[in-house]
């Protein structure tokens, strides 16, 4: 706890210090590249017959995903507070890269946790973690996956507390997490809203964003709150929801408390937290960013889900259509824009999160297709 | 006011006899129900004073590997917090030790608050301990604690907290405050030195409640050291381990301990 409101104070000074904001604007620009282009994917909405899709991207962000502008805004913060040293947890890789990035560049130390499930099937982005110089510690207890990486970086926090900082990758866990983490990602939306107005001359009709615990959707979402936009929010539908093998904690799970947050859990009777399944690692993930557990109960926002089939069938067809290989995690979002997108008139407008590139997928995907790439 | 409790009445009964208490942990269905209960009454045996029973929780934050991997087997073997409360019940038929559940907070919210300190308590619960709710998100449970037969409800001091903090939490606590003895996890490795004592010490001039210290205790030498500054030592790892792993050596083992303090 003492952490938790050291962090807090910390980050509220930061939020107003101009010096801070100002640092954190130049590196979003000279550094991750930013704004990212929002691209009008023309051929992919010419092939559904429907509404005209837009792909905010993301996956050019330096890194190769949203992850990190949230990496960036807390390493500057950690450096703020004094410390010397960068722990967090990552699914996909995506977040570890992004943190082990963030290190490299302020100068601190970094250890990322990391399930020995998700070291297998994200090779590549273990070694770039080691790349650039961070250490990936191995998580080998319980399901093995993301939610047993971030026990660990917590215990990690816990022991280290003076020196460490922990740079929790999504909107979740204890506050001031899930707010800082999406006012980090807020520039998303901030960027998508002056893009599309400037394209089209009105603000979409739909926003679609993949959700694991969340950051890449709120980070779109946020800033359209308040005008009348549909929503979605894509969970992964993994082999099914009647199978179980999923990770769909609003269409599957109910309320619970995990990781410091009160939120939409996948658990059993006795409140012990259910295994997960889904093809992408980023979203294999028994609970969910508790703002979005709000939005869901006040009924702002829609949720669904995609399951692993479609997940890929996206993937391929965004690859075929218009040369963008997307991240599985991304492929949901655009699963669910290809079965909207036909059902909608040629002047509807919808907007979809590409959080980030396919290249860390793509020997799991030759896999599952029983490819061998060495052969 | 609620009536004294029997953990508040243990502690009385050791000042006045210028003793320290001797609180052992182990893990409730490891490896299954059947031998946790025995264990009770060999812990009793053994020079026990009051008994932590820890709850498998598939995600327990706050333990080392020790205790993740006692909680995997637990759960494993079928337990839940509803049938350690049956465990309790059944244990009331041959002994009045005091006993206190340790167990994360979403079982208990799952259950229901009302639901499990209701339960709980008519089984013969004396008390509780969650180390992943804050005092501040622990005001409807106190207050069900409070009434009825009374639970006691014991909170968690660490290194790292301040003054302030220190106090809000002491003030939540009853039957006794747990002062978590190193900065980390259970099972982490602990050393006994001035820092400990003086932030031992700080906590002490903020309350009259009993202290407890616990997390990494392992060895005779440990505990001995650490009977000499608290009110009771809590030991949980190294008795697991050694109950998983030499069950044959493990009544010898926990009367060692309790001799040194």
């Amino acid at each position: 706890m003492p952490a938790l409101f050291e962090l807090e104070k910390a980050y509220a000074q930061a939020k107003k210090d101009r010096s801070f904001q100002e640092e954190l604007k130049r590196l979003q620009a000279a550094y991750v590249g930013r704004p990212t282009p929002l691209y009008h994917a023309k051929r992919l909405s010419e092939k559904l017959g429907g509404a005209k899709i837009y792909l905010k991207r993301e996956d050019l962000a330096h890194t190769g995903a949203h992850k990190i502008n949230n990496a960036l805004g807390q390493s500057l913060l950690a450096r703020r507070m004094g410390k010397k040293r960068l722990i967090a947890e990552t699914g996909a890789g995506q977040h570890g890269v992004a943190t082990a990035t963030g290190a490299a560049l302020v100068g601190l130390e970094c250890d990322i946790y990391m399930g020995a499930v998700d070291i297998q099937r994200q090779a590549l982005n273990v070694f770039r973690m080691k790349l650039l110089g961070a250490r990936v510690i191995e998580v080998n207890i319980g399901s093995r996956t993301l939610k047993d990486a971030i026990n660990e970086a917590m215990r990690d926090w816990t022991a280290h507390v003076r020196d460490t900082h922990y740079v929790l990758g999504t909107a979740f866990g204890p506050h001031p997490f899930p707010a800082m983490v999406r006012d980090f990602q807020s520039v998303i939306g901030r960027e998508a809203k002056k893009q599309i107005t400037k394209a089209e001359g009105r603000l979409p009709d739909y926003l679609i964003a993949c959700v694991g615990g969340g950051s890449n959707a709120i980070g779109l979402f946020h800033e359209f709150l308040n005008h009348d936009i549909q929503m979605i929010g894509v969970e992964a539908g993994g082999t099914g929801i009647r199978s179980g093998e999923h990770a769909a904690r609003f269409a599957g799970g109910s309320i619970g408390v995990l990781q410091g947050c009160k939120t939409y859990l996948l658990q059993d009777d006795d409140g012990n937290v259910l295994d997960t399944h889904s093809v992408s690692a980023g979203l294999d993930y028994a609970s969910v960013g508790p703002e979005h557990s709000f939005l869901k109960d006040s009924g702002r926002i829609h949720y669904t889900y995609a399951t692993d089939d479609e997940a890929l069938s996206a993937f391929e067809m965004l690859s075929r259509t218009e040369g963008i290989i997307p991240a599985l995690e991304s492929a949901h979002a655009l699963a669910e824009a290809i079965k909207l997108a036909p059902t909608l008139s040629q002047d509807k407008i919808v907007l979809v999160n590409l959080s980030g590139r396919g290249d860390k997928d793509v020997q799991q995907v030759a896999k599952i297709k029983g490819i061998n790439l060495c052969a | 006011m609620m009536k004294k409790t029997r953990i508040a009445a243990t502690f009385e009964k050791l000042k006045t006899g210028k003793k320290k208490a001797f609180i052992p942990y182990i893990m409730a269905g490891d490896p299954d129900m059947e031998k946790t209960m025995e264990r009770v009454l060999m812990l009793e045996r053994s020079g026990a004073d009051i008994i932590e029973l820890g709850v498998p929780f598939s995600d327990p934050l706050a333990d080392g590997p020790t205790i993740q991997k006692a909680a995997g087997r637990a759960i494993q073997a079928g337990t839940t917090l509803k049938k350690v409360i049956s465990a309790v019940r059944e244990l009331r038929h041959h002994t009045g030790i005091p006993i206190i559940l340790m167990t994360y907070y979403n079982p208990i919210f799952k259950y229901g608050e009302a639901l499990f300190i209701e339960e709980a308590s008519a089984a013969g619960v004396d008390g509780i301990i969650v180390p992943d709710l804050p005092p501040e998100e622990a005001g409807g449970l106190i207050r069900l604690s409070r009434a009825g037969t009374g639970l006691d409800t014991i909170f968690l001091v660490a290194p790292t907290s301040t003054e302030e903090r220190t106090k809000s939490i002491v003030a939540a606590c009853s039957g006794f405050v747990y002062y978590v003895s190193l900065t980390g996890i259970t099972g982490a490795k602990l050393s006994v030195n001035e820092a400990f004592k003086s932030h031992f010490n700080a906590v002490r001039r903020l309350t009259g409640k009993p202290i407890a210290a616990g997390f990494g205790i392992a060895t005779p030498e440990e505990a001995q050291a650490v009977g000499q500054i608290a009110d009771g030592i809590i030991v949980g790892s190294a008795i697991v381990k050694k109950f998983h792993e030499e069950p044959g050596s493990a009544e010898e083992f926990i009367k060692n301990l309790r001799g040194t303090i």
